[in-house]
């Protein structure tokens, strides 16, 4: 009872915490934490390939970005699209792609994973930079935000930012119980097994190849749901969303945060994004603030170097080394 | 209930080529319940191959296997294991992190999948926790359920490999080395092991340490350069003039 509290203080807190902060703050900061919200989910989504699966993919943001693309595309053009069938179909494009990759990258282990998965991300990001499908390197704008209507009754506007607040922080919570639940169950554990020994799964007699395939479809389908809440934020989307760049930084935040933990992913969002502001801040850098990836780069690569767990594993590691410490005072 | 009659596992002609190579070529022999194959020969003469040929984890060049009586050659390997083949390997492959139960009980899921039932925890699993707890106590590793696997000595590691696989229930059993690297106590606790899961299984067991190999085999197949010199019950297999110079007098039994 008592482990089981503590368990659940820290989570807790930061729920009540964020589901309160918009009585604290308007503005920036509101929108920031949303975005960052997005980023949470995003990093979630990979967290179960990389951390839950051992799936090291580097093409990520293309389900990210795909369902962004496709809610403004499909969203018409003189009035609001409806979330219900909007949603779903945003998700349902990210996932097929998903599937479609994942199908061809499957077949492939380790660094040749990695560049399958980038080569397929770049293959989107240059369908969209460089065709006049979604107005070319300018992106593309979403006219009207999509509705929340049920039974005439209009449930919230996602045009307001505290209104879309809250629908990304209850994305993000059942996104992430909806994943801790999921590992914990048969299927989660198939993919714990894959991660830890692929060999002696299939030895035992599972055919690993439909249950990764399963996850890398589930990971597209939740970066998916990243994306369409971002489109909706934004009101605008553009081909960097499916870029390299945006793959390396989700898989940076869970690098930072640590893998193999949910909670290191949520983590690891907020704390990539508090730092690329930080460095950003011109107060304190002054002009060499515009070389910000410079210090965000050293920086993770400290993390690296002294938290090889990320931060979410920083406790332990202060745990072990103080254990360490009291049995070498003891042998002294 | 034990069918001392057809075997459980039939190797017919056997071959496996790597470019000219054969590693294994026309090797026939039969697997029966309640009895220990073991299959013996110097290193390179095509037993892990063999093991790796039967278990469906590389394709095979000729010949056939049959299973049960159905012709498994040409399945992958999770269907032949789901269809009751299990093996163990020459580098201990367990799930270090796990603990012990844990690696027991997911070994036995394989048996009960139900990968889209995402909201029943693993651990609330009725079937692979029965299976996990009963394979546990077939191997005397039960007192280790809760240790985390990776901790334990070498020889327990080795033993819950075997645990693991008695954990999916299968007819036959693929040993590769399970005695690779033990210490006297540690390989009589093996032994004592194999002959405590041999009346349930086919056991094809590939081992270099012929002290126990000649206690605990039913039948002996030699093996050089990747074909069968001799196949026979222990006592004719020590006594063939052509095995004692192309195997034994160099290890001196």
């Amino acid at each position: 009872m008592m482990a089981t509290i503590r368990r659940l203080f820290v989570p807790l807190t930061v729920m009540v915490l964020l589901f309160a902060f918009p009585l604290a703050t308007t503005g920036f900061y509101l929108e920031f934490t949303s975005k960052v919200m997005i980023l949470a989910i995003f990093a979630l989504s990979l967290e179960l390939l990389v951390g839950a699966t051992g799936l090291v993919s580097l093409g990520h943001a293309a389900f990210y970005g795909i369902a962004a693309y496709a809610t403004v595309l499909l969203s018409p053009k003189f009035g609001a699209a409806s979330v219900f069938w909007l949603l779903p179909a945003a998700v349902t494009c990210s996932a097929l792609y998903a599937l479609l990759v994942g199908a061809l990258s499957l077949r492939t282990r380790g660094v040749y994973f990695i560049m399958v998965t980038l080569a397929f991300a770049q293959m989107a990001y240059y369908v969209f930079h460089d065709t006049k499908l979604g107005g070319g390197t300018d992106g593309i704008y979403l006219n009207f935000k999509p509705e929340v209507i049920l039974f005439g009754t209009k449930l919230l506007d996602p045009g307001k930012p505290v209104a879309l607040y809250y629908v990304v922080l209850v994305s993000l919570v059942l996104v992430f119980l909806f994943l801790a639940v999921l590992l914990k169950s048969r299927f989660g554990r198939v993919l714990a097994g894959i991660k830890s020994n692929e060999q002696r799964m299939r030895a035992a007699g599972f055919a690993t190849f439909p249950y990764k395939l399963a996850a890398f479809t589930l990971a597209g389908a939740l970066a998916g749901l990243a994306g369409f809440l971002v489109a909706v934020k934004d009101g605008f989307v553009n081909p960097e969303m499916l870029s390299w760049h945006e793959s390396g930084a989700v898989l940076l935040m869970l690098i930072l945060g640590g893998m193999g933990r949910l909670s290191g992913a949520v983590l690891g969002a907020f704390a990539f994004a508090l730092l690329q502001l930080f460095f950003q801040w011109e107060v304190v850098f002054g002009n060499f603030a515009k070389h910000w990836p410079l210090m965000l780069g050293g920086t993770i690569i400290l993390c690296v170097a002294f938290m090889p767990n990320g931060l979410i594993g920083l406790p332990a590691q202060w745990r072990a080394r103080r254990a360490r410490k009291t049995t070498e005072e003891a042998r002294a | 209930m034990p069918d001392t009659g057809a075997p459980l596992l039939r190797a017919h002609g056997v071959t496996r080529r790597f470019g000219g190579l054969a590693a294994v070529s026309e090797v026939s022999l039969d697997l029966a319940e309640g009895a220990i194959h073991a299959v013996i020969g110097t290193n390179g003469a095509g037993k892990s191959t063999l093991i790796n040929v039967l278990a469906g984890e590389i394709a095979i060049t000729g010949g056939s296997v049959e299973l049960l009586g159905i012709d498994v050659t040409h399945w992958p390997q999770p269907k032949r294991a789901q269809a009751g083949l299990g093996r163990s390997y020459q580098r201990t492959t367990i799930f270090p992190r796990f603990s012990v139960f844990e690696n027991c009980r997911l070994a036995a899921q394989a048996t009960h999948q139900v990968p889209w039932n995402w909201w029943t925890a693993a651990a609330d699993c009725p079937k692979s926790t029965a299976l996990a707890r009963e394979a546990l106590d077939r191997t005397g590793l039960a007192g280790l359920a809760d240790r985390t696997a990776g901790l334990l000595s070498h020889g327990e590691k080795r033993q819950l490999e075997i645990a693991m696989c008695v954990a999916t229930r299968p007819r036959v059993l693929l040993l590769d080395e399970p005695l690779a690297g033990m210490g006297a106590e540690e390989a009589q606790r093996m032994v004592e092991l194999l002959n405590r899961i041999k009346p349930t299984h086919a056991i094809l067991l590939v081992e270099h340490d012929m002290d126990a190999v000649f206690r605990v085999s039913d039948r002996i197949t030699v093996m050089v350069n990747g074909a069968v010199i001799a196949s026979d019950v222990p006592a004719a297999v020590r006594a063939d003039a052509e095995v004692q110079l192309a195997y034994l007098g160099e290890v001196h039994v």
